[in-house]
């Protein structure tokens, strides 16, 4: 095995302010002591509801902002002890897709430099063959040439997050974290783009964390998934058997609504401070022994699951 | 049912960069009945935005909305002046943008956003409004609704934000209501919620929704009508159930084949061939005929006009 990237206990808290005039403060746990593993060429889903901390966990891996705790190996390098001008060398290494393309792209820069500069500034590119470059790479997001001179604001939305998508796999990176990457795009565009992923993926062995909300596509794309709740990790493993053999009653939940044709009334809790597991409130197995504590991730390299039903012995 | 809340008629809207015109919808006609969703399908670079900032009028420059008319509650929306038509935008014609971090205002608290519309349009008081902003929070599926009202668009998460767009959307109680990929930054499960919040809406208070998606599952769902639209153009237009039962357009039959279904043998995903034309350069004839299996000679000549089959269908294609 060749381990490209781990992680360790990473944690990320945000204070919030409990009303505009107090000075009293709520504690939001965005990434809860999350550890993952990513192997050389190989693809890694997070799935997980909205605000679970999807898309902190992926800005924390790459330090783009600053985790609270833990640790992330990258080649074995400690990010935590890189300069800053260690920190910018590997940057080109590991490349990020935000899920909201309009904010990320520079707006007063057309496709040609967006796509073309860091091209040019890893040495990827001479100044000659930049515009032939940069077509390829549209050619591969699915984009003409008339593309090149386009500005963010004069492109539809899809059109956008494919220029983001373009830029992050142009100066071929080890590692590409990809936060909601096709969720914008419509049916015909997500198949080509999914199967760009498949291609660099097994051409060029670039690692790549996927997080989606689409389990179908997650489970057409990922080697191993993690399922994130409330910032902790509550199921992970091989992609087929946790897909095949879900154990967490939330996993569960997830997989059955996808096969669902009618829409499914979700109830709306109010009570997210509470001992014991996160998920409890909603739990449809629940014990007595869940109200008191948090479970653990516990298993093996092929599953692994934080539930006392599971791994509790009673 | 009676009556369409909205009716197209002849739309078209066009980009003039420098000496170009560049179509980008091109002679659109479609109603919504009250109480109905239309669904509008298509590729990325489509229309389907236009199409709705069209009908607000918030086509942005050097976009220009150049003929056809949009009735809606039985006036003409494009012969209003900006000062009628600020009064229905966000008030009668509620609108969730595609991309939430731009149509929010980043310096705002979200709560006080929310607040700001009915204060605006409904003329309530600060205090009432509070209560309604928080309900209303609450109702896009926020567990802690007051923590939530006092942070700034940057604190929250992408689903987050969107529900905050949808709240702000539907806080006046609109007729018509605009979704551009409402859900696509959800989950299943939350989206489930906003998806019964909506339906909810349409039930008891008759609201109508032009719904925009890529997703064609959730239209199967979701919607009454479905529209699908291709360079600017629609090409098809029928209820639901038949559609899926028997998509008549070559285009509409290739959409519903690259819907995504696991097939767990195989290495790839399906994609239609071919790539969606420039609008720059369209071709001769009709949009999609490069594109088409069942090409014939006049199609390449002339465009086909929209065509009432009866049944409430409509089809742009010399096949029928
Ligand atoms: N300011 C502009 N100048 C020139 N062309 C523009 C401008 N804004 C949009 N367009 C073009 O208009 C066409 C229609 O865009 P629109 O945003 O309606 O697409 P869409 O169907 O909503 O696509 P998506 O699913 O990607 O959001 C696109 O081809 C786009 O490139
Ligand atoms: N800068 C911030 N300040 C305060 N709270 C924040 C900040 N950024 C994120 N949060 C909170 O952290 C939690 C996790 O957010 P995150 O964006 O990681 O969720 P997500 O899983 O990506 O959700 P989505 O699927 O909706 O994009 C949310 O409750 C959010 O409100
Ligand atoms: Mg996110
Ligand atoms: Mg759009």
């Amino acid at each position: 095995m060749d381990t490209l990237l781990s992680v360790l206990e990473l944690k990320k808290t945000y204070e919030v302010k409990k009303s505009i005039f107090s000075s009293k403060k709520d504690i939001i746990r965005a990434v809860d002591s999350i550890s993952l593993e990513l192997q050389r060429g190989s693809t890694l889903g997070i799935v997980g509801e909205s605000g679970s901390g999807k898309s902190t966990l992926a800005r924390c891996i790459l330090f783009l902002e600053r985790p609270d705790g833990g640790k992330v190996f990258f080649e074995n390098k400690d990010l935590m002890t890189l300069k800053k001008n260690e920190m910018r060398t590997l940057r080109k290494d590991m490349q990020i897709i935000f899920q909201d393309p309009y904010s990320s792209l520079n707006p007063r820069k057309r496709v040609l430099e967006t796509i073309g500069e860091p091209l040019l500034f890893h040495g990827y590119s001479k100044k000659d063959d930049l515009i032939s470059k940069v077509k390829d790479i549209l050619k591969d997001i699915g984009l003409n040439e008339d593309f090149l001179n386009k500005y963010p604001h004069e492109m539809s939305g899809g059109q956008r997050q494919r220029v983001a998508i373009g830029r992050a796999i142009a100066t071929n990176p080890k590692l590409i974290v990809a936060d909601e990457p096709v969720s914008s795009l419509d049916v015909s565009i997500q198949a080509q783009i999914v199967n760009l992923f498949l291609d660099i993926k097994e051409k060029r062995k670039i690692s790549i964390i996927f997080v989606s909300h689409d389990l179908n596509i997650v489970r057409f794309i990922s080697d191993e998934i993690i399922v994130i709740y409330k910032g902790k990790v509550v199921e992970s493993g091989k992609t087929e058997e946790v897909f095949y053999n879900p154990l967490h009653p939330y996993t569960k939940m997830l997989i059955e609504s996808v096969k669902a044709d009618f829409i499914k009334k979700e109830p709306i809790l109010n009570d997210n401070q509470h001992e014991g597991c996160a998920y409890y409130p909603r739990c449809n197995i629940k014990r007595e022994i869940c109200k008191k504590g948090s479970p653990s991730l516990t298993g093996d390299k092929i599953h692994k699951v934080a539930c006392f039903v599971f791994n509790q012995p009673f | 049912m009676e009556g369409y809340i909205i009716e197209i008629s002849n739309l078209y809207t066009s980009f003039f960069i420098d000496t170009q015109v560049i179509p980008v919808i091109n002679d659109l006609n479609l109603r919504i009945k009250k109480g109905k969703v239309l669904g509008l399908i298509g590729e990325s670079g489509s229309g389907k935005t236009m199409t709705a900032l069209s009908i607000l009028r918030l086509v942005p420059s050097p976009g220009k909305i150049i003929s056809g008319r949009v009735c809606f509650e039985g006036k003409d929306l494009l012969s209003l002046t900006n000062r009628e038509m600020e009064s229905i935008r966000g008030n009668r014609i509620g609108m969730i943008f595609q991309e939430p971090m731009t149509a929010l205002n980043p310096v705002i608290r979200v709560g006080e956003q929310i607040s700001e519309t009915l204060i605006t349009h409904k003329g309530l008081s600060k205090k009432e409004v509070r209560e309604i902003s928080l309900e209303l929070l609450k109702k896009v599926g926020f567990e802690d609704p007051g923590k939530r009202y006092i942070q700034y668009p940057h604190q929250l998460s992408g689903g987050q934000r969107q529900r905050v767009l949808i709240a702000i959307a539907i806080s006046c109680n609109p007729s018509l209501l605009i979704a551009d990929e409402p859900t696509t930054a959800l989950d299943v499960a939350t989206e489930a919620q906003i998806l019964s919040l909506l339906k909810e809406l349409i039930e008891t208070q008759n609201m109508s929704m032009l719904f925009i998606t890529h997703n064609l599952n959730i239209m199967k769902r979701f919607g009454d009508h479905i529209g699908i639209m291709y360079a600017g153009r629609l090409l098809e237009m029928a209820p639901v159930v038949d559609f899926f039962n028997e998509p008549l357009h070559p285009y509409s039959k290739g959409l519903i084949d690259s819907i995504f279904t696991l097939r767990p043998n195989e290495k790839r995903l399906k994609v239609i061939p071919g790539f969606v034309p420039r609008l720059s350069e369209l071709p001769e004839g009709c949009k999609f005929h490069p594109r088409c299996n069942y090409a014939m000679d006049i199609c390449k000549k002339d465009e086909p006009p929209m065509q009432d089959l009866g049944n409430e269908r409509w089809i742009r294609c010399y096949l029928f």
